[in-house]
């Protein structure tokens, strides 16, 4: 009987979920994330962080395991004092595993005004918690 | 019944939005997510560019991750630290034996190629089958399997890649798994009261190696 229930009210909720995400015509690549805390509070562009470029790289296990990052888009507080020395991004944007940290524009390259979440152009809106 | 027709619709509308969209990556000045101003946008490297050159999908990124891992056209590095433990389970677990749709199996061996059993053990699911109420409800709002599919991993317009098994072939290989480990159990505890017998403590059949086949 529960699975039933799911059934029907996860199809029309599904059915919603693609419908507004579509509306949206959110035309990021699948999985951007944008992490804007404090960099437009502090004058900066908000960051855009591209999970295609970095899982050709690496595997999740590296940032979502070793290095700490929790996976839900904005609950991680990221300081530059923090990637200056040596953690989060700092732990490869270090000028040896990948290039350094004075390459501002590269990381904050967002529109202003974006809120911090996920952006996703394909399927779905990415739900996170909606 | 209803929902069957909520599910062919489903079926309808994933398949056309899937099409609109396959093989096109969207210019960074135009994602709405850059800064069309801003002075990387000459620098950062277009999607399509790498993208186009993996084996392909028409969902997500439009990339088959799992095909481009197994067959070696990327080879992401699974630490930094290179003696850090690179962790695999090959194990397959199969969910909704009896529902609507066809049954789920989760393959653990293509979820450690990518990630570490602590990303999911134990705050999303506890290691122990039929111990978490999973539930497509909770999944479309973003939970269990929902934390990634939809995020980043392929999303949940992918119903078949998860709904992969006929129920009854489902039902069957779990009868021959329970069986399997009904057997090892009864020739396990057999072990443990002999070793007691002989006065030495035998591994606890809570402990996290009972019953475990590697
Ligand atoms: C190079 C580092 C890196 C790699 C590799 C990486 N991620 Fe992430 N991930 C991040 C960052 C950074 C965030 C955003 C955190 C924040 O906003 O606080 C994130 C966010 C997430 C989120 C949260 C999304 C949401 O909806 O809230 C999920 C889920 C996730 N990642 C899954 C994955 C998976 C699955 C992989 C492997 C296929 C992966 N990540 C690989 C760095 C990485
Ligand atoms: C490797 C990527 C990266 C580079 C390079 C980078 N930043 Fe950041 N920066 C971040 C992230 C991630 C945050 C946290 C974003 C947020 O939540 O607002 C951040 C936050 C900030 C903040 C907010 C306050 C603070 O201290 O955390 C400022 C200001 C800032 N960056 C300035 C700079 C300047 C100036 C440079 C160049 C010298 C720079 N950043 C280079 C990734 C980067
Ligand atoms: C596990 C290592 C690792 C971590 C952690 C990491 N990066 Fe990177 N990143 C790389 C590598 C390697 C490159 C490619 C460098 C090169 O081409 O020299 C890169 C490139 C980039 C690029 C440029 C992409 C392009 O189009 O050329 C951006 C932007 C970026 N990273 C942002 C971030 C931000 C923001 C964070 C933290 C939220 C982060 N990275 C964390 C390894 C990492
Ligand atoms: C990421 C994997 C995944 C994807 C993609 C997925 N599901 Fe599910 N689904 C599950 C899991 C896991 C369950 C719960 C299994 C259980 O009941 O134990 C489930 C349960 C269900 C149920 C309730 C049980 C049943 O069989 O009646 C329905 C209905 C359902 N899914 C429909 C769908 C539809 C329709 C789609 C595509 C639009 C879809 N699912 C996509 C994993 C997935
Ligand atoms: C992507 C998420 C994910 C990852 C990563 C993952 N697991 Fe699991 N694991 C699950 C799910 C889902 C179940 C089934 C739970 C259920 O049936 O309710 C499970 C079940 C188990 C079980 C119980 C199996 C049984 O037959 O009762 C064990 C043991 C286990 N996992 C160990 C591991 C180990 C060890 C790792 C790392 C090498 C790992 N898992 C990585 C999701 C994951
Ligand atoms: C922590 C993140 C995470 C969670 C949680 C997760 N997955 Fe996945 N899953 C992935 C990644 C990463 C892949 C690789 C493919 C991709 O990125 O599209 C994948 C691939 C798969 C595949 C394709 C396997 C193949 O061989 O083609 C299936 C099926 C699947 N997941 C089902 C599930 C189900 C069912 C659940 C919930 C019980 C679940 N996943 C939970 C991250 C996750």
């Amino acid at each position: 009987m529960i699975r039933r229930l799911h059934a029907l009210l996860g199809a029309p909720l599904l059915v919603g979920v693609l419908a507004i995400g579509h509306s949206l015509e959110s035309r990021a690549e699948y999985a951007d994330v944008v992490l804007n805390r404090n960099s437009e509070k502090e004058g900066m562009r908000p960051v855009v962080f591209p999970h295609w470029f970095h899982r050709i790289r690496f595997r999740c296990k590296v940032c979502h395991a070793e290095l700490g990052f929790k996976m839900r888009a904005g609950s991680n507080l990221v300081t530059m004092g923090d990637i200056i020395d040596g953690r989060f991004c700092g732990a490869c944007h270090n000028g040896e595993i990948a290039w350094a940290p004075e390459n501002c524009d590269l990381c904050h390259s967002g529109k202003p005004g974006l809120p911090p979440g996920i952006f996703g152009g394909h399927e779905t809106n990415g739900p996170g918690i909606w | 019944m209803p929902h069957r027709k909520f599910l062919s619709a489903f079926a309808i509308l994933c398949a056309s939005i899937a099409t609109a969209h396959s093989g096109n990556w969207t210019k960074l000045s135009e994602d709405g997510v850059h800064d069309p101003r801003g002075p990387a946008i000459e620098l950062l490297q277009y999607p399509g560019d790498a993208l186009s050159n993996l084996p392909s999908d028409t969902a997500g990124n439009e990339v088959d991750w799992i095909r481009a891992l197994r067959a070696g056209v990327i080879q992401p590095r699974p630490s930094i630290d290179p003696d850090r433990e690179d962790r695999r389970l090959d194990k397959d677990i199969y969910l909704d034996l009896y529902g609507s749709m066809p049954s789920v199996r989760f393959p653990h061996l293509a979820h450690t190629e990518w990630l570490d059993c602590s990303n999911c053990h134990d705050h999303l699911f506890l290691p122990k089958r039929g111990a978490n109420n999973i539930s497509m409800f909770l999944i479309l709002q973003g939970q269990q399997c929902g934390v990634c599919h939809g995020a980043v991993a392929f999303p949940l317009t992918e119903c078949s890649r998860c709904h992969s098994v006929p129920n009854h072939e489902a039902q069957r290989i779990v009868a021959a798994i329970e069986a399997a480990e009904k057997e090892k159990q009864a020739g396990a505890s057999d072990g443990a009261v002999k070793r007691r017998d002989a006065g030495t403590a035998g591994p606890r059949k809570d402990s996290p190696n009972a019953g475990k086949q590697q």
